[in-house]
């Protein structure tokens, strides 16, 4: 930009694209702080202040520091890449029903984790007590890495990676992710199916800071390495040949980006549980704002995975306090509608 | 020059090609041409590295194809596919820059769009979504990319070789012979075009030489008239075709419909 378009003289208005991106900045920051005022002992804005500057009384400090802060910052993190792994997914397989979910990623993780609840006293019972807290994040970890190891290696055809094959493939890990879930929740005792229950269905609430930062950090940064692939994405959706003729090693950039995106989904699924929909929606919304052009689209759909989750959160913790309700019901009670209005409403998918 | 030499791809046990020799000069337009199946998008396939050659070797100048890595060799050359795609609602101006490398100057880039989108009679549609075109639009569009992917990568690392699948099969009359015109000023100013035609009336009209091709092997390949005659169109086409030559004007190439087989 050269100094006479940035002269006060010239009067500049946001363009559409940056007015979608300071609204959806403004959306994060404010469901943000509701996620730490609002609940079943609601806090003033005041009081928010106080516990950040040490003056609030150690109720409320103690409200915001261990429960609400930790799960506002994990759901942003989960939010943030669970949104970006699917625009990544959907653009990098030119498929629109691309969701980590729907490729088997989250499908392993969840079969890991569920191993972990029923087989877990069987085989782990000499752990040390205190490493047990991460035993199922660094389970579900390794099942996503696992089956993204398993669908790459099973999509290539002729050495190339074929998309139908592909989502195949994650069809048949998903009903087999499935069946050892449901034998495992048929031998499981009462005290463990309800964790199950629950696991799977999604929550923000079992999450202490250690476990919090660490699972976020990978988001992050896998995140901000997805980052690096939007105009990889935008030639991708020229097919990977015409992708190849202009430049691109189709097959590195399909590898690296579908591993970082195993890594981040691992990461989220690991703590919050499978949680559905928002890789799925918060791209289609995102590509509605500020169109198809990955730029644009990648950090757009963070911005909204973020708003959907922390709002999702919200309700759910506020319907029936001081019960919580499993918060993927809410995901999937926003967004199966939703995405049935979008099917309609573009008469194809 | 690319050099193909004694060219041989498979396909599993199924082999394509056998033997096949080609040369796409720079400055030239060459046209493939043979009837379906004969091998001809194979051909281009293998020359453009999307599918590796059984045996023989393919040269891009002193460099050997199989020693190139995609970001070499989208600087020498551009493809147009047979039927481009796009999954995205890309303005037509968004396709044309998508091809363009990274390292060319941004305002280079805006001027060489404008110019390449001007070339194809698209200016008017410069904003539109490419989904929202007519199917002749769409695949000019696309050519305006390939054609902005060649021309930038000339500016910065010198002539490059533009190979186009049936250009003209979606396009009207008036719009086969702009592609072609097209194709024919990029080799002018220095190109070396390769282009696959069903059409022999354009061939004959348009290329510098040809390489008729028939059953994976090249049948004849040399300047138009030498190629184009009654005997061999007929043997390799295996129908009856008459060629036709009047004073200045191209050869005229016309199927015996009565006598067909």
């Amino acid at each position: 930009m050269t100094l006479a378009e940035t002269s006060p003289r010239k009067v500049r208005t946001l363009s559409r694209q940056q007015t979608v991106f300071v609204g959806l900045v403004c959306a994060v920051i404010v469901i943000a702080l509701a996620e730490i005022a609002i609940g079943p002992v609601p806090l003033s804005l005041s009081e928010m202040i106080d516990t950040v500057t040490g003056q609030a009384d150690p109720m409320p400090t103690a409200i915001v520091t261990q429960i609400r802060a930790p799960r506002m910052v994990l759901g942003l993190g989960v939010g943030l890449s669970l949104a970006m792994c699917g625009a990544v997914l959907q653009g990098l397989l030119r498929n629109p029903l691309a969701d980590p979910g729907l490729i088997g990623i989250s499908g392993g993780a969840s079969a890991a984790v569920v191993i972990v609840i029923v087989l877990g006293d069987l085989f782990i019972g000499e752990l040390p007590a205190a490493l047990r807290p991460y035993l199922l994040p660094v389970a579900a970890f390794f099942g996503a890495l696992l089956v993204t190891a398993l669908i790459l290696g099973l999509s290539k055809k002729n050495g190339e990676m074929s998309v139908g094959r592909l989502i195949l493939v994650g069809v048949a890990i998903n009903s087999i992710a499935g069946a050892g879930i449901g034998f495992l929740t048929y031998i499981s005792t009462d005290t463990q199916l309800r964790d199950l229950t629950f696991w799977s269905m999604g929550s923000l609430a079992k999450s202490g800071w250690l476990a919090v930062l660490i699972s976020v950090a990978i988001m992050a940064v896998s995140s901000l390495a997805l980052l690096r692939f939007t105009r990889a994405l935008d030639l991708f959706q020229l097919g990977e040949r015409a992708a190849f003729h202009s430049g691109l090693d189709v097959m590195r950039i399909k590898f690296t980006a579908c591993g970082i995106c195993a890594l981040a989904v691992g990461a989220g699924v690991s703590i919050a549980g499978p949680i559905g929909f928002i890789g799925l929606v918060a791209p289609h919304i995102a590509r509605m704002l500020v169109g198809g052009a990955h730029r644009a689209l990648l950090p757009a759909s963070a911005l909204t995975g973020a708003v959907l989750l922390l709002g999702a959160d919200l309700i759910v913790r506020n319907v029936a306090p001081p019960q919580e309700l499993p918060i993927g019901l809410a995901t999937s009670l926003i967004g199966g509608p939703f995405f049935l209005y979008l099917l309609l409403r573009t008469g194809k998918l | 020059m690319i050099t193909g030499r004694n060219i041989d791809v498979a396909f599993g046990p199924k082999t394509i090609l056998r033997g096949v020799d080609v040369d796409v000069p720079f400055g030239k337009l060459v046209a493939l041409c043979g009837p379906n199946g004969a091998g001809k998008s194979t051909l281009l396939s293998a020359l453009v590295g999307d599918v590796p050659t059984a045996r023989g070797e393919i040269h891009y100048g002193n460099t050997e194809l199989r020693h190139m890595d995609a970001a070499d060799l989208s600087r020498h050359r551009a493809v147009l596919e047979q039927s481009p795609t796009l999954s995205a609602a890309f303005s037509v101006a968004e396709v044309v820059r998508l091809s363009i490398p990274i390292e060319y100057p941004p305002t280079d880039t805006q001027v060489l769009v404008a110019k390449v989108i001007a070339l194809l009679g698209l200016e008017l549609f410069a904003d539109t979504p490419v989904p929202n075109l007519s199917g002749g639009q769409r695949h000019r569009a696309h050519l305006a990319r390939v054609l902005a992917q060649l021309t930038a990568n000339r500016n910065l690392f010198g002539p490059g070789y533009l190979f186009l699948d049936e250009p003209t099969a979606s396009l009207d009359i008036l719009h086969q012979i702009e592609v072609m015109k097209t194709a024919r000023t990029m080799a002018r100013s220095g190109a070396g075009v390769l282009v696959v035609l069903h059409d022999l009336n354009l061939a004959a009209a348009f290329a510098d030489s040809i390489c008729l091709m028939r059953n994976g092997r090249v049948a004849s390949s040399g300047k138009v008239g030498e190629v184009f005659t009654a005997q061999t169109l007929s043997e390799v086409y295996a129908t009856p075709i008459s060629v036709q030559k009047t004073g200045e004007s191209p050869l005229m190439i016309l199927p015996d419909y009565h006598n067909a087989a």
